[in-house]
């Protein structure tokens, strides 16, 4: 019974085609829409998970603060840091792993005739650390050469490709602007961050080579902190900041002239946008499968109207009532769960030209199509309710005479 | 075995109308279709019912057909009080024992020939393999062997109403129900229809009650009910013609 019931609800679809698939139009957009946005979304935060972990979910990073002033938008900036704010944070704030203060400047690398332009960046080896960073080959700054501020450097993979191309570049001598630099390391490539940025794309000099040679002075322009496996990086942020507001000598009620930013927070923030975004697309989503569901509902009326007569043969001739009912139910329902099979093919289409795109990863999720697909049969059922029982509850004779 | 012939007398008609009447709208516009039918029918009978034009035929043969319920009085079905079921029980009771034949042959347009004469299977719940052999036998008795995949628009009326017999036919049913069958169709092709219901009751012993107006069709019948105005006006009983 229920298979001839379906039979007749191809049959019944078949013979409206494009009746049939304006109908559906508006589940088959809602669902190819949902679809796809939960599909890219996913990749999405699967790439920024894996670049977060791989920058180092425990990191915090300490910046002065910046203004944007007057109707021209002037930048005012804090006052930078020194050393001895990077010292006292080593020494004063508990369950840290490394304090890695730095220094940076965009400048050209010169070697032979080629020539790139790149952020130079003053640093010591806790910044390895901090950054998750490690090298490929050579070897990380030595004591001495850190004290002394000596002209040697790590360089990027990029930078490595696009001034020594095939040559060893291991102990060559580049330079910075003016100054002359030895390469005694390579660092192992990172690829791209979440914002497009490329991290191989750095010289790592020491700190205080940087600071006399390049900067001019011995400012500190970002100092950034590890906690150990385990510390609350909130409670690490807490501390930086108690710590700086008395070394930077804020006054109660004032506010901070710097910022500490938690990467955790961070994350914590993309996860709720996030799920802002997929509430947002859930009303969306609602509201389309809520207009389709209308538009199947009208369409069954029609189709039931029309079929008048043919309801009354098959009640004269002992059709029950619901017999006649699930008959046009399940023609809803077939109808909807189309509207839900194209929209899922639709969207997966629109998803994959999309993840290719937007360079994201293409993430099959199984359970949000299962949810669509279910989603688009339950409107079926809700709005091909009414007009059924309308079918179902023709009078035989009525029905029989119409024309 | 020796049958009990008392058995056989208190057996009720198949079809006992008591004093039933009925009655469309209310009050100023109330009309009054059938005023006080008392009709029976016995099993194996041929009736023909005639009458002129608003005499209460249809609305007659409706409530036979248990489509629809008297205003008052009784309709006994094999001893059953068809106006204390419920729609559903009524419907069963059609899908079981009662065929339809219309004026208008009603079938299904856009499905084939054998899908109309296997409708009734289908809400009887038999097996699509048995369904098919049925309904082919059926119109192969109708006289349409090879004609099963045609569509209503593409066979000639008596060729339709043909299929609408061998649809009310493939349940076997105890009673065929026919208004005006060949109201639609010419003289020849009526015969023809005449003489295949004439041999339904013949050979499978199939109550049939008929509507018509014409005189010739009705002298098919054994039996002849005259209808005037809600009311049975005559009956006679002749032997009926035999095909
Ligand atoms: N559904 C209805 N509503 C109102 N009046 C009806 C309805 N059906 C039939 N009638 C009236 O009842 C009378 C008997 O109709 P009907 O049984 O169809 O007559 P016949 O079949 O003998 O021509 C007619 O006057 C007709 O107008
Ligand atoms: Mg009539």
């Amino acid at each position: 019974m229920i298979w001839e019931t379906l039979l007749l609800a191809f049959r019944a679809i078949r013979r409206n085609v494009l009746r049939s698939s304006l109908t559906i139009l508006g589940i088959v957009i809602g669902v190819a829409a949902v679809i796809t946005m939960v599909t890219l979304g996913g990749g999405a935060t699967a790439q920024v998970k894996v670049e977060i972990s791989s920058l180092g979910s425990n990191m915090l990073s300490v910046r002065p603060g910046q203004w944007f002033r007057g109707p021209g938008g002037i930048r005012t900036a804090a006052d930078d840091f020194d050393i001895e704010d990077a010292k006292a944070i080593r020494r004063e704030v508990f369950g840290l792993e490394a304090v890695a203060p730095t220094a940076s400047k965009v400048a050209q690398a010169i070697y032979g005739n080629k020539n790139w332009s790149t952020s130079v960046i003053g640093v010591t080896n806790d910044y390895l650390k901090v950054r998750d960073l490690s090298l490929l080959t050579g070897r990380e700054f030595t004591e001495g050469e850190l004290r002394s501020g000596k002209t040697v450097c790590m360089i990027g993979t990029t930078v490595q490709k696009e001034i020594f191309g095939d040559q060893p570049p291991l102990g060559e001598r580049i330079r910075l602007n003016r100054l002359s630099c030895q390469v005694i390391g390579i660092l192992e490539s990172k690829g791209q961050s979440s914002f497009g940025q490329d991290q191989d794309d750095l010289i790592l000099i020491p700190l205080r080579a940087f600071q006399r040679r390049i900067q001019g002075d011995t400012d500190i322009k970002a100092i950034y902190v590890s906690a150990l496996d385990g510390v609350s990086t909130t409670a690490v942020k807490e501390e930086i900041e108690k710590l700086m507001r008395i070394r930077r000598r804020i006054l109660p009620g004032q506010d901070d002239d710097f910022n500490v930013f938690d990467m955790q927070e961070i994350v914590g923030a993309m996860t709720s946008t996030t799920r802002v975004l997929t509430a947002l697309l859930g009303a969306v989503a609602a509201v389309s499968l809520l207009v389709g569901g209308i538009g199947i509902m009208n369409i069954m009326l029609v189709s039931v109207s029309e079929r008048t007569r043919e309801i009354g043969i098959r009640l004269a001739i002992g059709a029950l009532e619901r017999e006649v009912l699930l008959q046009f139910l399940i023609e809803a329902v077939v109808l909807s769960s189309f509207g839900g099979l194209f929209g899922i093919i639709l969207g997966l289409v629109a998803a994959g030209v999309g993840a290719r795109m937007l360079g994201v990863p293409f993430i099959l999720n199984p359970s949000i199509i299962t949810v669509s697909f279910l989603f688009s049969a339950a409107v079926g059922v809700v709005f091909g309710f009414f007009p059924a029982r309308q079918a179902a509850r023709l009078d035989p004779i009525e029905a029989l005479r119409h024309e | 075995m020796n049958q009990d012939p008392l058995s056989r007398q208190n057996e009720p008609p198949l079809i006992a109308l008591c004093a039933v009447t009925k009655v469309y709208g209310a009050g100023r516009i109330a009309m009054h279709a059938l005023r006080g039918i008392d009709l029976s029918i016995a099993k194996g009978e041929f009736t023909a019912v005639m009458g002129p034009s608003g005499s209460g035929k249809s609305t007659c043969m409706n409530i036979l057909g248990c489509l629809d319920l008297p205003s008052s009085g009784s309709y006994r079905f094999k001893g059953v009080a068809v106006e204390k079921l419920t729609r559903d029980q009524r419907a069963r009771l059609r899908r079981q024992y009662l065929g339809f034949v219309f004026q208008g042959f009603n079938l299904l347009n856009r499905t084939s020939a054998l899908e109309n004469v296997e409708l009734p299977l289908i809400y009887r719940r038999v097996p699509a393999r048995q369904r098919h052999q049925k309904a082919r036998e059926a119109l192969a008795a109708v006289g349409l062997s090879g004609w099963e995949g045609h569509t209503p628009s593409e066979l000639s009326g008596g060729q339709q109403q043909r299929v609408a017999i061998a649809r009310a036919m493939v349940i076997e049913p105890e009673v065929l129900l026919a208004d005006e069958p060949t109201g639609n169709l010419d003289s020849a092709t009526s015969i023809e229809i005449m003489e295949l219901l004439v041999s339904l009751n013949l050979r499978q012993k199939i109550t049939i009650v008929m509507v018509t107006h014409e005189t010739e069709m009705a002298s098919y019948a054994r039996r002849i009910v005259r209808f005037r105005d809600g009311r049975v006006e005559t009956e006679e009983h002749h032997g009926g013609r035999e095909s």
